[in-house]
């Protein structure tokens, strides 16, 4: 079973690809290489991320054989800057897709390979910097916190009271909470307690034994992703409390994704945003090598609510998450 | 020596330069072990007068359960720490044998069926890593004689990229119908004590006994306190390191044993940052980190102190989530600060 490719895709091929197509990004008869670096699979996301960031470039080489990709995790704001300048120098890019590890730290590097000429997709997070990138593809963290809050909204009197588990503290984190708490303004739902789960699922579940612990009666629970959903199950299945509240995850893990196709009462929705935006970044940024399409700008993807009639499209039992 | 660590070990230390020293002092508790106590019985009247739940059995029971696998690990590295050795890999190694455990009960499911005997399969195969792994740093630190902060910041990044490459970046988790034969372990008990609570109890006071009554515990804070004379007094000193090492091993496969039936998975991001809970929890507990100086129960209150910390921040709201870590790292530095302070006076 193939597990990690940064070796397999690092290939070099240098044969020269017989395709008589002539554009202005590349010379005829040369492959494009693209150069793609993300974080490393620590925790469920970033590990879907990998798996349809691999899944992608193996198919994108079937489809383009004049297309090259070099593909490098990165542990470690440092690590991914040495990659990026690793990239450039030895493997000569024409390309990079990267989503920073960190925004400040990366925007120089990033910069500078714009400005040796290249092209740069920058996924998810966003440089500190305007006007580096030709093209942006990122989810969308308010219409995240927005959606979930309005799922709330709809579907609690006046007076219940919820609970909400944070991420690890983050800009990102901040603008899916306060998009949650604009979108149930007015609703009378009372937030009981509001603290940093770190979107671990070990995390997630002490967090929520001593919400358990502290409050008697809790109506719902927002626990912003789905590793974190898990946890939190768990917390309240020990408790027995299952029957008095439901829990809103959000990303679109399988296990979660499943339970709500199945029905199930404590699981009722589910919000996306989804690892594979790196299949978005990875296909667009490709168009524009094998073809004329205007590819530069701005490419958002929306957080949808997922419920148990459209689950089953954001659903792929092979990947990892 | 500091004054520290002479009270106590002066009776226990054959191999120590300055045992000709009164022994009077070595038959009182020293003032200095009360200061982890100390610190504790305070967190535990901050936290029942913060909440009412506080001191609820629901709560405590949450409490000591979570504590029991950081808890588990910190007496093995009790054991490393007083023979003047380190383990930074202990929690990737808890992720790893996690890993391994449920691939392999996964596998085997086919062949046994769900029942007990496919549960004691997955509790042998995590004790037996669990030992390999021990066996591995324990041989790099004595027979390749490499520092056992580098050995052990390596096996460290080899076990947690091994987890996550088992899991192909994502999460290995437990067939379903094997969780919920598995899940009682952690979630059930014997007489209304939780079975995590219960074996960690049970390794606690064989820790102590060790520590205190037995050859193995002598020779632990000889070798810690001057490892020349060990040998010289005819200790045999890479064996009982190695020991060490071993003991730990296995203590991180029992956690596992304990930790894997709560959520029934695990992922790159399982046992994050366990080794340094468990080392500060030695430390609190009055252990020297140089080694020559183990104390067993105090680890168990610096457990219990790590864990009271953060489940009373979260109970009692009292600051903002971000500063969650301040109060943390000021209780642990005030608690090492309290048993300084009084060891002195």
């Amino acid at each position: 079973m193939e597990r990690r490719t940064f070796l397999t895709t690092a290939a070099i091929g240098t044969a020269a690809a017989a395709t008589g197509l002539s554009l202005p990004a590349m010379a005829q008869g040369k492959k494009a290489v693209i150069g793609v670096s993300i974080p490393s699979a620590t925790h469920g996301f970033m590990g879907g991320l990998n798996w349809h960031a691999q899944d992608t470039i193996k198919r994108l080489k079937a489809t383009y054989p004049n297309l090259e990709f070099v593909l490098a995790t990165a542990g470690a704001v440092g690590k991914q800057v040495n990659d990026i300048e690793d990239m450039v120098a030895t493997r000569n890019i024409d390309a990079l897709v990267v989503l920073p590890f960190e925004s400040e730290p990366l925007t120089s590097p990033v910069k500078a390979v714009k400005d040796a000429g290249k092209w740069v997709t920058v996924v998810d997070r966003g440089l500190s910097q305007a006007g580096i990138e030709d093209l942006y593809v990122a989810g969308d963290n308010t219409a995240f916190g927005r959606v979930s809050g309005e799922y709330f909204k709809a579907n609690l009197k006046p007076g219940a009271k919820i609970v909400v588990l944070r991420g690890i503290p983050t800009t990102l984190d901040n603008e899916r909470v306060d998009a949650f708490k604009i979108a149930i303004e007015g609703s009378g739902i009372e937030i009981l307690d509001m603290q940093h789960g770190n979107w671990n699922r070990d995390k997630a579940f002490s967090v929520m034994q001593d919400y358990l612990s502290k409050h008697k009666k809790i109506d719902a629970v927002w626990a912003a992703d789905d590793d974190m959903a898990i946890g939190v199950m768990e917390a309240i299945a020990q408790s027995g409390r299952q029957k008095e509240m439901w829990i809103v995850g959000g990303a679109g893990m399988k296990q979660i994704i499943k339970r709500v196709m199945d029905k199930d009462p404590q699981i009722p929705v589910d919000v996306s945003y989804p690892p594979a935006l790196i299949s978005t970044a990875l296909e667009v940024t490709a168009l524009n090598f094998v073809s004329a399409t205007p590819v530069y700008g701005r490419f958002i993807i929306g957080s949808t609510l997922i419920t148990a009639e459209n689950a089953a499209q954001f659903y792929f039992p092979d990947s990892p998450f | 020596m500091s004054d520290s660590t002479r009270s106590d070990s002066t009776r226990a230390d054959l191999a120590r330069a300055d045992t000709a020293r009164p022994s009077l002092a070595a038959r009182l508790p020293g003032l200095s072990a009360l200061g982890p106590l100390l610190a504790l019985i305070l967190l535990v009247a901050l936290g029942a007068y913060l909440n009412e739940n506080f001191l609820s059995a629901g709560n405590v029971t949450n409490v000591l359960a979570r504590s029991a696998f950081i808890g588990m690990i910190a007496v093995g590295m009790t054991f490393v720490i007083t023979s003047g050795g380190l383990d930074l890999s202990v929690g990737s190694m808890a992720a790893f044998i996690a890993g391994v455990m449920i691939l392999a009960m996964n596998a085997l499911l086919p062949s046994m069926g769900v029942g007990v005997p496919l549960i004691l399969a997955g509790m042998g195969i995590a004790l037996g890593a669990g030992l390999l792994a021990g066996l591995g740093n324990g041989l790099l630190v004595t027979k390749a004689r490499i520092e056992p902060f580098i050995v052990t910041l390596g096996t460290m990044g080899i076990f947690r990229s091994l987890v996550t490459w088992l899991a192909d970046g994502g999460t290995i988790s437990l067939d379903f119908g094997v969780r919920q034969l598995y899940r009682p372990v952690y979630y059930s008990g014997l007489f209304g004590i939780a079975w995590p609570i219960l074996v960690f109890a049970v390794v606690a006071i064989a820790g102590q006994v060790a520590m205190r009554h037995t050859r193995f515990g002598r020779y632990c804070e000889a070798i810690g306190s001057n490892d020349k004379v060990a040998l010289y007094s005819a200790v045999n000193v890479e064996r009982i390191r190695l020991m060490t090492y071993v003991l730990l091993g296995l203590l991180v496969g029992l956690a596992t044993i304990m930790y894997v039936p709560r959520l029934g998975s695990a992922s790159g991001s399982t046992g994050m940052l366990w080794e340094l809970e468990a080392i500060a929890a030695v430390i609190i507990g009055g252990t020297a980190l140089k080694g020559g100086y183990g104390r067993v129960w105090g680890t168990v209150i610096g457990v219990l102190i790590l864990s009271l910390i953060d489940n009373i921040l979260i109970l009692a709201d009292l600051v903002s989530p971000y500063l969650n870590g301040t109060i943390q790292g000021v209780i642990i530095v005030l608690a090492v600060v309290l048993q300084r302070s009084k060891s002195s006076a």
